[in-house]
């Protein structure tokens, strides 16, 4: 056990180490640096003094153990346009985009499961084609078409629901929909696939055998193991969610952490932009990790492997 | 022709026949087929220059709407543009950045996952710690991350999407080679003395080409979708050319006045075209690759 959590987490240290390899890497070798340093309209004095600041006339592996010392101390420098710094602005945008995931991981998961089921109860029923349909739609609407659609719809034409920003529950239903409709799609086939595998095993066609009625026998015995790797895939989602919702948070006018990303690329605020995408990638390789070490204290079988 | 084929059923069916007899998504097929002559003919079918409008014709409805007129059949933008000719030079964005985005990244993650594969050791792990780190990036972050980087062009969008999704072709073409490695006739070449190259070239690769090119049709529709987000955000194709996630974002403008035709429409065709990629992925995949089923 010891050992695999052990190599796990090595496996995530050369990750970090790699995702800040590549960050760097892609703003040193293409073009100046210097230039995306320093704020827009800046004279040739001020990129002078970011060169200096940066230590760019160093060799590459210095201006390296610069960056990752910079930020092993929490520094992902200063904002150009809210002039604080990055992090702070990243902690205060969190939380909106954790509840926003959270509401249209809930949205998902209501509309994934259930269908699902039917789904998998009727296989090649027409309930089972709809939902197939409804997957495919899913993969193929860009989430923030769905959004904008979503917006002439209710709040331009019947006015029901505020177009932009944030503040009551009205203000998230249509970006935790627009947010949440791919993710229910692939909920639902997971759980459509899951319960398939649950309802050929032993012990479902033992429950069966004992003359349980069949609404008894999918809700009691095959749903709850069902289960498991849908919220399983959920909780990865979430994560996933926050970090893709960019275009969905711009569409609405949504404070979180994808509306600042975006706000970075609109004022060309650079720290900004390497800031979120630097704790994105730290953000999955952090829960990615934590999923794996779940998965070995739950299961013994994945611990010793190997 | 029917009786024909029954008298011989010992023939090996050609490969039309084939395509007929195991529902072949004749629709998306044709709506793909439809789109690209579109794309490849625009400047004898768009019916105005989509680049230059005239700002007293700002705002006009499509042609059944009061107000509207056959002079712009689907209407105009917010500088007067003739929003139907936009739609079709856009299908020629959409579908040169889909395809270029995709064969780089097919080709790339399709080499790297056959090295990475077949020669193990220390160049498996490098390779693979690299797709796993590129992998945990969320594709559009890392894509907005480089476009903002190296600056927006239509060239750079189809680099850097080239870029962010050739990881997951190594990821699935590796897994395929490491139970090819295992197989007699490779066994068998490597007793005859072949190289390694010589087995990656002449003996690997024609067993992954079917699993490449089902990713890569269901890759399209993935790649169109986010050339699209990126040139909504600003970031991808750069205004005046006419990209349908760029048509989407300058329809916002109108939107609140309820010019419904500038949102409606880019959005209608991105799904029309990335439905039918998937159709037809999905088809392929049944059709030509049993292992990739449940993908």
């Amino acid at each position: 056990m010891r050992r695999y959590i052990i190599r796990r987490l090595g496996y995530s240290v050369i990750s970090l180490v790699l995702l800040s390899l590549t960050i760097f890497f892609f703003v040193r070798v293409t073009g100046d640096p210097a230039v995306l340093l320093v704020e827009p309209g800046a004279s040739k004095a001020d990129l002078d003094q970011i060169r200096q600041q940066f230590g760019l006339d160093r060799p590459l592996f210095v201006q390296y153990g610069h960056f990752v010392s910079a930020l092993v101390r929490g520094d992902f420098g200063q904002s150009f346009y809210y002039r604080t710094p990055v992090l702070e602005l990243y902690l205060s945008r969190l939380p909106n985009s954790l509840m926003l995931a959270a509401a249209a991981m809930a949205l998902s998961l209501l509309i994934g499961i259930p269908s699902g089921i039917l789904a998998a109860v009727n296989v090649n029923g027409w309930w089972d084609r709809i939902g197939k349909i409804f997957s495919l739609l899913g993969l193929s609407l860009p989430s923030f078409w769905v959004g904008l659609v979503m917006i002439l719809f209710f709040s331009v034409y019947l006015g029901w629901l505020p177009s932009s920003g944030a503040g009551t529950i009205s203000h998230m239903i249509m970006p935790a929909f627009a947010l949440g409709w791919f993710f229910a799609a692939a909920h639902m086939r997971m759980t459509r696939s899951s319960m398939l595998e649950v309802m050929g095993s032993e012990y479902v066609k033992l429950a069966r055998l004992k003359g349980l009625p069949e609404r008894m026998v999918i809700t009691k015995h095959a749903f709850k193991n069902a289960l498991i790797p849908v919220l399983t895939l959920a909780g990865i989602n979430l994560v996933i969610m926050v970090n893709v919702a960019v275009v969905v948070e711009t569409v609405f006018a949504w404070p979180g952490i994808g509306r600042l990303l975006y706000e970075g690329v609109a004022f060309r605020d650079f720290p900004v932009v390497q800031a979120t995408v630097l704790l994105s990638g730290v953000m999955v390789v952090v829960v990615n990790l934590l999923v794996d070490i779940l998965y070995a204290v739950i299961d013994p079988r994945i611990r010793l492997e190997r | 022709m029917a009786i024909n084929t029954r008298t011989a059923p010992f023939t090996a069916p050609g490969r039309l026949a084939l395509l007929r007899v195991s529902g072949f998504p004749i629709i998306p097929a044709a709506i793909l087929v439809g789109i690209a002559f579109v794309a490849i003919f625009a400047e004898f079918i768009a019916p105005n220059n989509p680049e230059i409008g005239t700002l007293g014709d700002r705002f006009r409805p499509p042609f059944w709407q009061a107000g509207g007129s056959d002079a712009h059949l689907l209407g105009t933008d917010h500088l007067g543009r003739d929003v139907l000719s936009r739609l079709i030079f856009g299908a020629r964005v959409s579908m040169i950045v889909g395809i270029t985005a995709v064969l780089i990244a097919g080709v790339t993650g399709t080499v790297l996952g056959i090295i990475s594969g077949y020669l193990g050791g220390w160049v498996d792990q490098a390779i693979m710690r690299l797709t796993d780190t590129w992998l945990a990036l969320p594709a559009l972050t890392f894509a907005i991350f480089l476009a903002a980087v190296v600056g927006p062009s239509e060239l750079n969008i189809i680099v850097i999407l080239g870029l962010v999704y050739w990881t997951r072709y190594a990821r699935v073409i590796r897994g395929e080679v490491l139970s090819l490695k295992e197989r007699e006739f490779v066994r068998l070449a490597i007793v005859a003395g072949c190289s390694k190259r010589t087995i990656m070239i002449k003996h690997i690769l024609p067993n992954v080409i079917n699993s490449a090119i089902v990713l890569a049709t269901l890759m399209i529709g993935v790649v169109i979708i986010s050339e699209a987000s990126l040139s909504f955000l600003g970031v991808g194709v750069p205004p005046p050319k006419p990209a349908w996630g760029l048509m989407l974002a300058d329809g916002k403008k109108g939107m609140m006045a309820g010019y419904w035709w500038l949102t409606v429409l880019p959005g209608c065709c991105i799904m029309l075209m990335v439905l039918s990629a998937n159709l037809l992925g999905d088809w392929l995949r049944v059709k030509l690759d049993p292992q990739l089923r449940q993908l």
